[in-house]
């Protein structure tokens, strides 16, 4: 199979946060994915120089509409144009699904953990809509961690999904009545504890990751049910 | 034919010795489909076994006694970020196959953790790749593939195996994890094999 660049018309832009946008594209013929999966974006200047980055599908293909969310990193190439310049009807390349372990599918058959640090939600929020939109009852758990209530993506949309969300605050006191801080272990027990037999998706900076998923094997978790995704800081 | 996007003329800070794609990256992006092995020098240890079925081992200190060389090498991600100029420590791959009575075509790499990536023999020897146990002067650390990770830079970095433990060698080709997920089997940068059928 050959991944062929697709032209995406953009439908809609919606803004997340100040600094972030969903963007809808029209992509004919598109094969459809699995939520987790992400694709290639390929911005062309007019003497040739092109630029490639990777963003995760924020939701299950409508037809031919999928959908990804940008996240503006200040010193980025291709993030500053997808949020600031980028209009309706522009037409850019893509193309996709890229990436076959990080997903989630109805059948899997098994309650979920989310661990979300930051823009790291955006592929979990993928599997949260395909689970509503297939009538999944698998049971999700998310644990979402971000600087505050202004930096938090679909804060409105995760209360309406019918699955459990905790949401922690970095940098201001969480609505729970916890202290600012990073992810720490005692954080985790808001997920299925280890006999539960799930699945936990981990998604966020690598620093992130790397002490959540540390922590669940801590506690007891087979590092095989243990799944993770990881955004460098540079990815522009 | 690309299609041109409207008023994107980008920054154009690229090295000119970058991949088609790439992007250049100061930072050392870590990529895992799972938590990071913790695995102890002492414990660690790398077993060829050649298509036969006999088995070679060496241990850490087995490694250690081995003649070591200071590759400084640019490395390309499949995720698009490349670096350049990085500095390693370990020892040539060509000086594990000297023990090792094999005329094998392919090999399939395998790491702590069940990490599993595959390749060509004759891109593993003549001086195209390592097992390196240090990075920048300092023992590689675990999230970066310590104790020991492949690194073969001529091909994207999911060839360059974190927590290596062995190479299976075979008459016959195997993909490994992220070759049956859709990526490409052989994954050369220049040519931009990102995904299958590229």
């Amino acid at each position: 199979m050959v991944l062929r660049w697709l032209p995406g018309k953009v439908a809609d832009i919606r803004v997340e946060t100040p600094t972030s946008r969903t963007i809808v594209f029209d992509v004919p013929d598109w094969a459809g994915h699995l939520a987790g999966q992400h694709i290639d974006v390929r911005l062309t200047a007019e003497d040739g120089y092109s630029v490639q980055r990777s963003y995760s599908l924020a939701a299950p293909a409508d037809e031919d509409r999928i959908e990804i969310l940008v996240q503006k990193v200040t010193d980025g190439e291709v993030s500053p144009f997808l949020v600031d310049d980028l209009l309706p009807d522009d037409v850019i390349e893509l193309r996709g699904p890229i990436g076959g372990w990080f997903t989630w599918e109805p059948s899997l058959g098994k309650p979920v953990s989310l661990v979300a640090g930051g823009s790291g939600i955006v592929p979990l929020m993928a599997m949260i809509r395909a689970r509503t939109q297939a009538g999944s009852d698998a049971g999700f758990k998310l644990l979402y961690s971000v600087r505050g209530p202004a930096d938090e993506y679909y804060a409105e949309e995760l209360g309406k999904h019918g699955i459990e969300v905790t949401t922690i605050y970095t940098r201001s006191e969480s609505p729970s009545g916890r202290p600012p801080g990073r992810i720490r272990p005692e954080d985790l027990s808001v997920l299925w504890p280890a006999d539960a037999g799930a699945r936990t998706y981990v998604c966020g900076p690598t620093g992130f990751v790397e002490a959540a998923a540390q922590a669940l094997v801590d506690q007891g978790h087979d590092p095989g049910t243990i799944r993770t995704e990881r955004f460098g800081p540079s990815g522009g | 034919m690309s299609i041109v996007t409207r008023g994107f003329r980008g920054r154009r800070d690229s090295a000119p010795d970058l991949p088609p794609g790439q992007y250049l990256t100061r930072d050392f992006p870590v990529l895992s489909a799972g938590p990071t092995p913790r695995i102890k020098q002492d414990d660690w240890q790398f077993t060829i076994t050649n298509e036969a079925g006999d088995k070679h081992t060496w241990t850490w200190r087995d490694l250690l006694a081995l003649p070591s060389e200071q590759p400084t090498v640019d490395i390309h991600c499949v995720t698009k970020w490349s670096k350049l100029q990085t500095s390693w420590q370990g020892v040539s791959l060509d000086t594990f196959f000297e023990a090792v009575d094999t005329g094998a075509d392919y090999a399939v790499v395998r790491s702590y953790g069940g990490y599993t990536t595959n390749l060509p023999v004759e891109d593993l020897v003549d001086g195209k790749a390592w097992l390196v146990y240090r990075y920048e002067g300092d023992d590689l650390h675990p999230e970066h593939g310590g104790p020991v990770r492949l690194l073969v830079p001529h091909l994207y970095f999911w060839k360059s195996a974190k927590w290596v433990k062995g190479l299976e060698l075979s008459d016959d080709e195997q993909p490994g994890f992220w070759e049956t997920l859709g990526y490409h089997n052989y994954g050369d940068p220049w040519r931009e094999q990102r995904y299958s059928g590229d």
